[in-house]
């Protein structure tokens, strides 16, 4: 017996438990590309527009942090708008796929049932890195065919899906690696997690220092571009020459990741991780001591992720205003409408911290689904039988969902009135409007909140899934794509997001405010209801 | 007040499945009370129902003097429990658990708190997702005992812990029990509860099957018996509460309703006795009786 006896029947066995995730994700890249790319070809079909919309991406630094221009064609443009976010899920979708077969088998002690079997030590991961190589590479051509069926050409379109998977399997590698180095799933999805972090921040750093070709609409990107996967995949340059080699870079970094793994995964004992895990402290200090304390205790991780990830956010969507001013056609368009206003500015304002509010109301249903987490895996248990009610439960939670969603639109506020101070001046006052918008997108925010905690009231074992259901929904049918799918207005109006005051482009409308915070007040007022007098769903 | 605990005919359905079915149970305060039954008897959903955690369909429930749904969070400060699937935070330490599970309920003794971590043999720097089964439990009887409450709920509280923890476990109990606590132990494990508890209440599908002290159910079964005897013991098998009969030579084996054990020993006497050995009933035989002929029953009502 060597080190991979036995991959097969677990490469079958990781299918089998994939069957679903994996072709959603492809499908759902899929389709987003053939959707977007589709509607890109339909707005520039005049050769004219399509060479001021490339030059606009090519000369603009902030959105070149985002995307590298090749070329005035859809195909490159599209490229520029997609390529960079459906990598960076492409790197999420390996990442969570590997660690869901290598670390997480060991945490929950599934992968010791199945290590005791005639399977050999590096069986595994052998297993987990087939499966989601596989993913990747359907990937590339899924999403090749995708763009062929938007009508861009065959080649092109292939390199793009390679230069997408090709991100793919160098993130499979790393975290193969981070597997090895943490002891927990979420350690080790976040290790990589962070080393996506850089690997975008490294790309764009790069693309916008680096310098615009003679004819205005192509970039050549920096050094720093080398240094990162996405980077790599960016300079293999669909649609505008077609390089396929620096795959060659993405198959030494997956060779090398591997083979690092490999070795770490000799080196250390079954179910521990090569990090060593910290003494923790012998007791409960004051802060932890009650509900909040507990709530704030298990958030707090994921809320300085996402307050970076919303500093960072707010950052770029102010570094672009200068651009925005000086916008026309089609961007300048889309902004006024969303915006509600022809004061570009303030509608550009208007409408950033709508889409700062959406990020907010994903985190807020994170957050109060930890509630039905703590009930299904049983620690609410032991909660409930200490002297704290049912009310008091929630509102640990409730607070620490309340206070971070408004910490996370203040600091978007923050990033977005400094950078924005860099082309416009008085620092104080861009932050102080951007506060301003973001509190009046609020309530709204909280709606979302409180149908969480009345579907945790009506029905627990459902509320996840209906939850996530209600957000997306609310986003699709608001302001920002509402419109655009041309739904009715009455279906638009089941959007909390669509009575947000779209402060400043459009002065505040305390009616709208007062119903959403009535909204808010009833329906956490039923939820809470529903909460007290049913029986808790906990594990037998 | 004497009566800690006090269950009328409580019944609990979970859609057509009837968890408990009309059940009576009584604790008085200052005892120890066995709660024995196998799995799925409904020991947990009683508890749970005790906790508030669970609505009662029907039934009269009381504890410590309150309504255990309506009063729940002014009970609690005057009870611990410790659950029978310790479920923790993953990222927390032990001690940290231990603290916030205290300061939930109101306080706790911090000196009591560190004589039960070196007792129980417990690191508290350990974050829960390193702990062992038992290393769970451990941190759920801490937080438990940590508190001194009039009351102690505690299901199935040493699945997990090695026989030398179960001791430390029977020692602590004792010492509350010595000081006028009250204490509920559902278990299945007959050694503990025999060990620990002054009455017992047997629970079977939903429902108390026997009540009382050990002495009071061991009237209700019967003593085991090997003889051996210079003359055949012919039969002793039509004698009136004998069953069983088991013979091998001169040694026979067989069982022995109390209530008959005169007249079957004067049987034995004439017969001259060489050697008798006669065992007391063990709870196990108690169990047993009740539960060897309750599985065949469960088997033709799930063949149903």
């Amino acid at each position: 017996m060597n080190a991979t006896t036995g991959t097969l029947a677990l490469v079958r066995l990781a299918w089998r438990r994939d069957r679903f995730t994996l072709p959603a994700w492809v499908l759902g890249l899929s389709a987003f590309t053939a959707a977007t790319t589709a509607l890109w070809a339909n707005d520039f079909r005049d050769p004219v527009r399509m060479v001021e919309e490339a030059r606009i991406a090519a000369t603009s630094p902030g959105i070149r942090m985002l995307g590298l221009m090749s070329g005035p064609t859809v195909g490159a443009y599209a490229m520029v708008r997609d390529y960079v976010l459906i990598a960076v899920l492409a790197a999420l979708m390996s990442t969570f796929a590997v660690v869901r077969h290598t670390r997480q088998g060991e945490e929950t002690g599934r992968a010791e049932l199945v290590g005791a079997a005639v399977v050999g030590r590096g069986a595994g991961l052998a297993a987990a890195l087939v499966v989601t190589v596989a993913a990747d590479a359907v990937l590339a051509l899924a999403l090749a065919f995708a763009l062929v069926i938007a009508g861009q050409p065959a080649a092109g379109s292939l390199t793009a899906g390679a230069a997408v998977a090709a991100v793919g399997v160098a993130f499979a590698g790393v975290a193969a690696i981070t597997s090895q180095l943490a002891t927990s799933t979420r350690g080790a999805s976040g290790l990589s997690a962070a080393v996506l972090g850089s690997a975008f921040l490294c790309a764009g750093i790069g693309n916008a220092a680096g310098s615009v070709d003679a004819g205005g609409t192509r970039v050549n990107g920096a050094w720093p571009v080398w240094l990162s996967p996405i980077g790599w995949g960016q300079q293999m340059r669909p649609f505008g020459g077609d390089n396929w080699w620096p795959l060659v870079l993405v198959g030494v970094s997956f060779a090398g990741c591997v083979g690092t793994a490999a070795w770490l995964a000799s080196r250390r004992d079954f179910g521990h991780g090569l990090l060593r895990q910290r003494q923790g402290s012998p007791g409960a200090g004051r802060a932890l001591r009650g509900p909040f304390g507990l709530s704030w205790r298990l958030q707090r991780g994921a809320f300085f992720g996402w307050v970076t990830g919303m500093l960072g956010f707010g950052l770029v969507m102010g570094g672009l205003t200068g651009q925005v001013e000086d916008s026309s056609g089609a961007a300048r368009e889309w902004y006024t409408r969303l915006g509600g206003s022809d004061q570009i500015l303030d509608a550009y304002r208007a409408s950033v911290m709508q889409m700062a509010a959406m990020g907010a109301a994903i985190y807020a249903v994170q957050v109060l689904l930890r509630m039905r987490t703590e009930e299904a895996d049983g620690p609410l248990e032991s909660v409930l039988a200490a002297a704290v009610g049912r009310m008091r439960w929630t509102a640990g939670h409730a607070v620490t969902a309340l206070l971070g969603v408004t910490g996370l639109v203040l600091a978007f506020a923050i990033g977005a009135g400094l950078t924005a101070a860099a082309v416009l001046g008085d620092p104080l006052r861009q932050v102080w409007t951007l506060v301003g918008a973001g509190i009046a997108q609020l309530p709204g925010v909280l709606v979302i909140g409180a149908v969480v905690i009345a579907l945790i009231g009506l029905a627990p074992r459902a509320a996840a899934p209906l939850a996530w259901l209600v957000l997306i929904g609310s986003i699709v049918l608001g302001p920002l794509f509402g419109p655009t799918l041309g739904a009715p207005q009455w279906v638009q109006d089941l959007s909390p997001f669509t009575h947000s005051p779209k402060v400043p482009a459009v002065p505040m409308d305390a009616s709208a405010v007062v119903a959403l915070v009535v909204t808010v007040a009833v329906v956490t007022a039923a939820g809470l209801t529903l909460l007290r007098r049913r029986d808790l769903a906990l594990p037998a | 007040m004497d009566t800690a605990i006090s269950v009328h005919g409580l019944v609990k359905t979970f859609g057509t499945t009837r968890a408990l079915d009309d059940l009576d149970l009584t604790v008085a305060a200052g005892e120890v009370h066995g709660f024995l039954g196998p799995n799925g008897a409904g020991k947990t959903t009683t508890i749970r129902i005790l906790l508030g955690l669970l609505r009662r369909d029907a039934g009269q429930v009381e504890l410590l003097g309150g309504d255990p749904w309506r009063d729940a969070v002014a009970l609690h400060r005057r009870l611990a429990y410790v659950p029978g699937e310790v479920n923790l935070w993953p990222n927390l330490t032990g001690g940290e658990v231990i603290d916030l599970l205290g300061a939930l309920r109101g306080g706790m003794d911090p000196v009591r708190r560190a004589d039960l971590l070196d007792r129980f043999e417990l690191d508290p720097t350990k974050r829960c997702r390193a702990y062992s089964k038992g290393n769970r439990q451990k941190v759920a009887l801490v937080a438990a005992f940590a508190s001194d409450v009039e009351l102690y709920l505690l299901d199935e509280p040493t699945s997990g812990l090695d026989p030398l923890m179960e001791t430390v476990f029977q020692d602590v109990v004792r010492e509350r029990c010595r000081a006028g606590r009250t204490v509920l132990l559902s278990s299945h494990i007959l050694s503990e509860v025999e060990a620990l508890c002054d009455r017992v209440t047997i629970v079977r599908a939903g429902r108390a099957a026997e009540s009382g002290t050990f002495d009071e159910l061991r009237h209700l079964t019967r003593t085991s018996v090997v003889v051996e005897t210079g003359r055949p013991l012919a039969g002793i098998g039509a004698l009136p509460g004998v069953h069983d009969v088991r013979a091998d030579g001169r040694l026979v084996r067989f069982s022995a309703d109390q209530s008959e054990l005169n007249a079957i020993l004067a049987r034995l006497v004439a017969c001259d006795v060489h050697s008798l050995v006669t065992t007391p009933p063990t709870l196990e035989e108690l169990f047993l009786r009740h539960y060897g002929t309750d599985r065949v029953d469960a088997d033709l009502a799930g063949a149903r």
